[in-house]
């Protein structure tokens, strides 16, 4: 027989037995369903704790030259080692596997200006590296600090969202002038609404950025107050810090294992962390999810195990009118296949339609599902494995039964 | 590939000829049903010969195991001891593809309570053997149609067996046995259930697959019925006590 007859029997057998195909179509929907969902729900989740925790910046490392805690090469403890323009040039050439590096000027006591609205925000004066790594991506029709603005010191600004909003109001701030301590500062970029749960002075939305050379010119203000620098890998973060420390342990003459000289808060711990909880948290769904699916799959066998013998008869028929064994066992495992792809795909269906009409201002707190194909055939696979053997295994030995003894039951 | 065709020549060239010639050869065949502490024995040395195109009829009270042999001959079932030759071959020792093959092949069963499938129409009754056998579509279709034209029930074909009666259900059941033209039917009880004028309409049908050149087996205990065959073979206690042609 092939595989058309088979699908006709399956109809045929359907016909006669609507409430328990029904039954075990529910239990694999119910399953899939609810497995998808579970993990869907879980990667949303994931998602939006590692773009809350990447909103200050992906695989940075955040510097603070700070004094010495032990006496070197004959020079005493408690020297204060300082950062300029030419020891980031120095790491930048020095440290392998660093793709960004800007120094980072900071001042809290600038007066920003529009009409008559003063606020005293955060402000940086940084090279426009310091964007990228620091997921400071302009709105549509702005621009973050550039090239020419660092060469030529110019009076440009980049504001946060929300201090532009502070300033500006709704109204467009790309383009206005707002006086920082009695200079006019031409606003060229408001940063993106982004997700930030940590930082090191102040939220980013607050904060104005200018080129760090307008910075320096304007303030005289030589040393920085911290660096940040990138890797391409996580993996590669130990071996670069360890780098930046002896580069400037030997510019500034300190004790390379002195590590109050420059402290460095290295984000991929909090990631490291975090994938530690994600871990612990995918395992917890995942035994959710398995136990949901033994639920389901209990449900899918009992059902086959009853079909199977509440069928013997038929089977004896088809036996004395010369079906051979393997028919049988086919016909039933063909039966448990096909209703598990149309379980399963049924399952994760609803699914799929629950993650879209999920509504979109709950990102925020749960961020949004991700439904994974993967996720949902494996768990229509394992269902269907579990209704495969609860139905090979009885239709197996039935048809395994002299013809007579099957008719007879 | 079914049976031996040179054996099955013989029977046709000589269909009077001797045991050798038999389509069905059972030799001392004995059937022990051991259920645990007791053992039954269903059918002792039962010997057995039928020839191509005869018309027997096994009689015998309930309990006298002429249903087992039904089962034997039909390869439902088999012997514990003893040889049984089908067309020449023994079946003794064949795997159960090739006994399946030969129930859908080479026997057709008539059941006395039907065994049409509940779930199925008329239609797909039939075309049941067909599908097992992996006829092409065409062929099921004209041959199902053929079929049930030949047990008038052409305007039945869509209806299941609960809507039918019980004659009407037991002509399905022979165009289902007749599906993939066996040689030999078997019939077990097939008038039990049925009232005198359907049991007879049924009778005559066999008889008509009897002057169609069929061998017909039937199981029955209504004596008016064994007179229409032209053969009795009478078991008692699981053996054979008297075998005689009908006048």
């Amino acid at each position: 027989m092939n595989w058309k007859n088979y699908l006709r029997q399956f109809l045929r057998d359907l016909r006669s037995q609507k409430l328990r195909a029904a039954l075990t179509l529910f239990g694999l929907v119910w399953g899939t369903t609810a497995v998808t969902l579970l993990l869907a729900f879980g990667e949303g989740l994931q998602g939006r704790m590692i773009k809350n925790i990447r909103g200050l910046g992906e695989n940075i490392v955040i510097c603070w030259p700070s004094r010495t805690s032990k006496p070197w090469e004959g020079l005493p403890r408690n020297r204060k080692i300082t950062v300029k323009d030419e020891d980031i040039t120095a790491l930048r050439r020095e440290v392998p596997g660093m793709t960004a590096i800007s120094g980072e000027y900071s001042a809290g006591n600038k007066k920003f200006k529009v009409g008559h609205k003063v606020i005293v925000p955060g402000l940086t004066g940084a090279n426009p590296m310091f964007a990228a790594m620091r997921n400071l991506i302009p709105e549509q029709g702005g621009r973050y600090v550039d090239d020419l603005d660092m060469d030529e010191r110019r009076r440009v600004v980049f504001l946060g969202d929300g201090l532009a909003h502070d300033l500006f109001g709704d109204a467009e701030a790309v383009g206005q002038y707002v006086n920082v301590n009695g200079m006019p500062f031409l606003v060229v970029g408001v940063m993106q609404a982004k997700e930030q749960d940590s930082s090191y002075q102040g939220r980013d939305k607050d904060r104005a950025s200018i080129p760090a050379t307008t910075f320096r010119a304007m303030y005289g203000q030589q040393e920085y107050g911290n660096f940040v620098f990138q890797v391409a890998d996580a993996g590669e973060v130990g071996a670069a810090k360890d780098k930046v420390i002896a580069t400037l342990a030997k510019l500034h003459r300190f004790d390379p294992t002195d590590a109050e000289a420059v402290r460095m808060w290295d984000v991929t711990e909090n990631e490291k962390f975090m994938h530690t909880f994600m871990l612990g948290f995918r395992i917890f769904l995942g035994v959710m999810g398995v136990l949901t699916l033994v639920v389901g799959g209990i449900g899918v066998s009992n059902i086959m195990n009853v079909v199977v013998e509440e069928r013997t008869k038929e089977i004896g028929v088809k036996m004395a009118l010369g079906a051979r064994q393997r028919m049988i066992v086919t016909q039933f495992v063909f039966e448990t296949l096909l209703l598990t792809v149309i379980g399963g795909a049924v399952g994760f269906a609803i699914s799929w339609a629950i993650c879209a009409v999920f509504p979109a201002k709950f990102d925020e707190f749960v961020g949004t599902p991700a439904i994974s194909l993967q996720v949902g055939a494996l768990t229509a696979g394992l269902l269907g494995l579990i209704g495969f053997l609860a139905g090979y295994f009885p239709a197996r030995s039935a048809a395994r039964l002299n013809p007579v003894e099957a008719l007879r039951l | 590939m079914f049976g031996n065709g040179t054996n099955g020549k013989n029977g046709k060239d000589k269909p009077n000829g001797a045991a050798d010639g038999a389509i069905i050869a059972l030799a001392g065949v004995r059937k022990v049903y051991d259920t645990g502490a007791v053992k039954v024995e269903a059918l002792r040395k039962v010997d057995l010969a039928i020839k191509r195109n005869e018309f027997v009829a096994i009689v015998g009270p309930s309990g006298s195991g002429k249903s087992t042999l039904m089962n034997i001959i039909g390869c439902l079932d088999t012997a514990t001891e003893g040889s049984y030759c089908l067309r020449g071959e023994e079946v003794a020792g064949m795997s159960i593809d090739r006994l399946a093959d030969i129930r859908n092949r080479r026997i057709g069963f008539v059941f006395q309570n039907f065994n049409l499938l509940p779930q199925l129409t008329a239609y797909e009754n039939v075309e049941m053997p067909l599908l097992f056998k992996g006829a092409p579509a065409r062929e099921r279709r004209e041959r199902v149609e053929t079929l049930l034209g030949e047990v008038g029930l052409a305007d039945r074909m869509q209806h299941r067996p609960v809507e039918l009666s019980g004659g009407q259900m037991q002509r399905v059941a022979i165009a289902r046995a007749l599906a993939c033209e066996p040689d030999i039917i078997l019939a077990d009880e097939p008038t039990g259930n049925l009232d005198s004028a359907a049991g007879g309409d049924i009778i005559g049908k066999f008889e008509e697959l009897w002057a169609k050149g069929h061998t017909l087996v039937l199981i029955t205990h209504d004596a008016a019925i064994a007179r229409r065959t032209r053969r009795v073979v009478r078991v008692q206690d699981g053996a054979v006590v008297s075998d005689e042609a009908v006048a």
